[in-house]
């Protein structure tokens, strides 16, 4: 009887080791073929970089090669020395920088209104912003365009903060709702319970604990903001001081001769602060988008 | 999911109920949140205020007056000239529609986006079933790599792209060794070119999701499925693309309408529409004929087609979420 059972169960791990051995050779080439994968998409990167620090003479070479062996940073200079680079990424940072920030906050409390009432129009408004994710932003330049004229905001960074935001904030209310609707109810009970106010519990209860997720959410209205070009192309258009760094890099695209070392250098100024803000929140976006799309 | 669905599906707390005229004969419940009710009818809108006006101000009228535009006759001279503003009717649409141009960038960017989309889609599904099928360190890598491209800016990928191909430094046509055959001349191959850029910086969201979502599966389904000697064709046929669908649609839809509205890569890697505008899509048309020629009127039309399609798309999609009976 035990004998039955236990040459059972040796066939049965027997039976798991063969798998295991003939997914091994698989599981190795599924492994290479992952490595590949990634130099290849890693690669356009490295290039950019690569090239940032090439001489002149290897980059106006016909014989390209992927290292350098005397790097300069002749590159960098051309463009830190061109007029107002630096004034460039402050506007940059600024535009960004306040629209992560207002964006945040908004959409957290347009999420617990969503979430954690029931109120007439609640589904309909659901519905508004899923719709006003689909909408064509760029279609909107032409208005838009008109509206800060009326508004006096051309050639200001408002003009470019306040679409940024008011488009930023329908997918950051959809995406932090799973995260308010994750926070247990009855902590809420607790909270009123304990004599907590409505507004003690969304700032230091709910707030601390929806935190992680206003992070993951942030990751997109940065980048959106941050690597807009076209609102920065349309409505600064003569005060070159409120530019933003898309329009910097585009000096260095001449109708003759395009001076790659300098828009390989200055991509890479630009690239850096996202692939810094994305490597910081990594982990949390993963697993941010899996809740906002199991939801 | 499933909890989440059955959550909603209870009654509304009784509290709020009785606010928003819930039917009076249904026994009150003891609220799942019990909280001071008395102004709870307010607290949601005042809430939803700074959302709610920075939207109706910066995205809905916006579009009226998108619309608005498309009607009128609005040209460099309506615009400084301060020349009045006349009614079009439907005259800007008629010689847009007339306009064999609009018809072959129409044409052009449905087939475009199509093609990225399905590439984007293939390319990250099939990437993010490989992530569960190895271990930690290519896994880490392969992820690492995929964040680097989607944290790349669109412009500076397309600097980037445009350079690796560039007719006479880019390395890729040394490597292919295609001389000095130019990318962005001919149409096929311009079109090409920012299909790459576009799936390059596009594939990662949909590998981290999809892998998301197939991390969510238990394992034992999967085992109990490959003990059995099902094929992974298989697997991924009747166990994981059902148990992903709702994953799945998410990211379709959002690749639709991602690739839809591609404008930086278009602008930046073929110069503004390429040669005689042969890779012009709508939304780079419609920003040349507003900006380039001063045609406000006719940009905002162009913009109003766009507007409609992606509604089209959106519908769709709020249908197949329904369907689904998920919840709002």
């Amino acid at each position: 009887m035990s004998a039955t059972t236990d040459s059972a169960a040796r066939g049965g791990t027997r039976g798991v080791r063969t798998l295991l051995r003939v997914k091994r050779p698989g599981r190795l080439a599924a492994e290479a073929a992952a490595l590949l994968i990634a130099v290849a998409v890693a690669f356009p990167l490295y290039w950019m970089v690569l090239s940032a620090f090439k001489p002149a003479g290897e980059i106006q070479s016909t014989d390209p090669r992927p290292w350098t062996l005397a790097p300069s940073l002749d590159s960098f200079r051309r463009v830190f020395e061109q007029q107002d680079f630096g004034r460039y990424f402050l506007n940059s940072l600024l535009v960004a920088g306040t629209v992560v920030i207002a964006s945040a906050l908004i959409a957290f409390l347009a999420a617990t209104a969503v979430t954690r009432f029931r109120f007439k129009f609640r589904t309909t408004l659901l519905i508004m912003f899923l719709v006003a994710q689909m909408v064509p932003v760029e279609a909107l330049t032409i208005p838009l365009f008109f509206l800060m004229r009326d508004f006096g905001q051309l050639n200001t960074l408002g003009s470019l903060i306040l679409p940024h935001l008011a488009f930023s904030l329908p997918f950051a209310i959809w995406m932090l709702r799973g995260f308010v609707k994750a926070v247990p109810e009855a902590l809420e009970e607790a909270a009123y319970i304990d004599g907590a106010s409505r507004t003690r519990f969304l700032w230091q209860i709910l707030f601390p604990l929806v935190f992680p997720g206003l992070v993951a959410t942030s990751v997109f209205s940065f980048i959106t903001t941050w690597n807009d070009f076209l609102f920065a192309k349309s409505f600064i258009i003569s005060d070159t001081s409120q530019s933003t760094l898309p329009m910097a890099l585009l000096v260095f695209f001449k109708p003759d001769e395009n001076d790659w070392g300098g828009i390989m250098a200055a991509s890479t100024v630009m690239t850096i602060p996202v692939l810094v803000f994305f490597v910081l929140v990594q982990r949390r976006l993963v697993s941010g988008l899996g809740g906002a799309v199991k939801d | 999911m499933t909890t989440h669905t059955t959550a909603l599906k209870t009654p509304a707390p009784a509290s709020a109920g009785a606010g928003t005229g819930a039917p009076a004969g249904r026994p009150p419940r003891r609220g799942r949140s019990v909280s001071p009710r008395g102004h709870s009818g307010w607290t949601p809108w005042l809430y939803l205020l700074p959302a709610l006006v920075l939207l109706a101000g910066l995205l809905v009228y916006p579009i009226y007056q998108l619309g608005l535009i498309s009607f009128l006759e609005y040209t460099q001279a309506q615009v400084s000239g301060g020349e009045p503003t006349t009614f079009q009717g439907f005259g800007n649409y008629a010689t847009l529609f007339n306009d064999s141009q609009f018809w072959q960038v129409l044409l052009a960017t449905v087939l475009f986006a199509a093609a990225c989309v399905v590439s984007t889609l293939f390319v990250g599904c099939a990437l993010a079933v490989l992530l569960t099928r190895i271990r930690a360190l290519p896994r880490l890598a392969l992820m690492m790599a995929a964040l680097g491209a989607w944290a790349t800016p669109a412009i500076t990928g397309s600097t980037v792209w445009v350079f690796l191909f560039d007719p006479d430094f880019g390395p890729v046509n040394k490597v292919l060794g295609l001389g000095d055959f130019s990318w962005t001349y001919g149409r096929y191959s311009a079109f090409a070119l920012v299909l790459l850029e576009v799936l390059w910086c596009s594939f990662p969201f949909v590998m981290v999701t999809v892998y998301a979502g197939i991390r969510a599966i238990p394992t034992e389904v999967l085992e109990a499925a490959s003990l059995d000697g099902a094929s992974q064709w298989r697997i991924w046929r009747t166990i994981m693309a059902p148990m992903l669908k709702p994953i799945l649609i998410v990211v379709t839809i959002q690749s639709i309408i991602w690739d839809f509205k591609v404008f930086t890569q278009i602008y930046v890697m073929t110069n503004g529409g390429g040669i005689a505008g042969q890779n012009l899509v709508l939304n780079v048309y419609a920003y040349q004929k507003a900006f380039a020629s001063s045609q406000y009127s006719l940009g905002s039309a162009i913009g109003v087609v766009m507007l409609v399609i992606l509604l089209a798309v959106t519908l769709v999609y709020l249908r197949l979420v329904r369907r689904q009976g998920e919840e709002l």
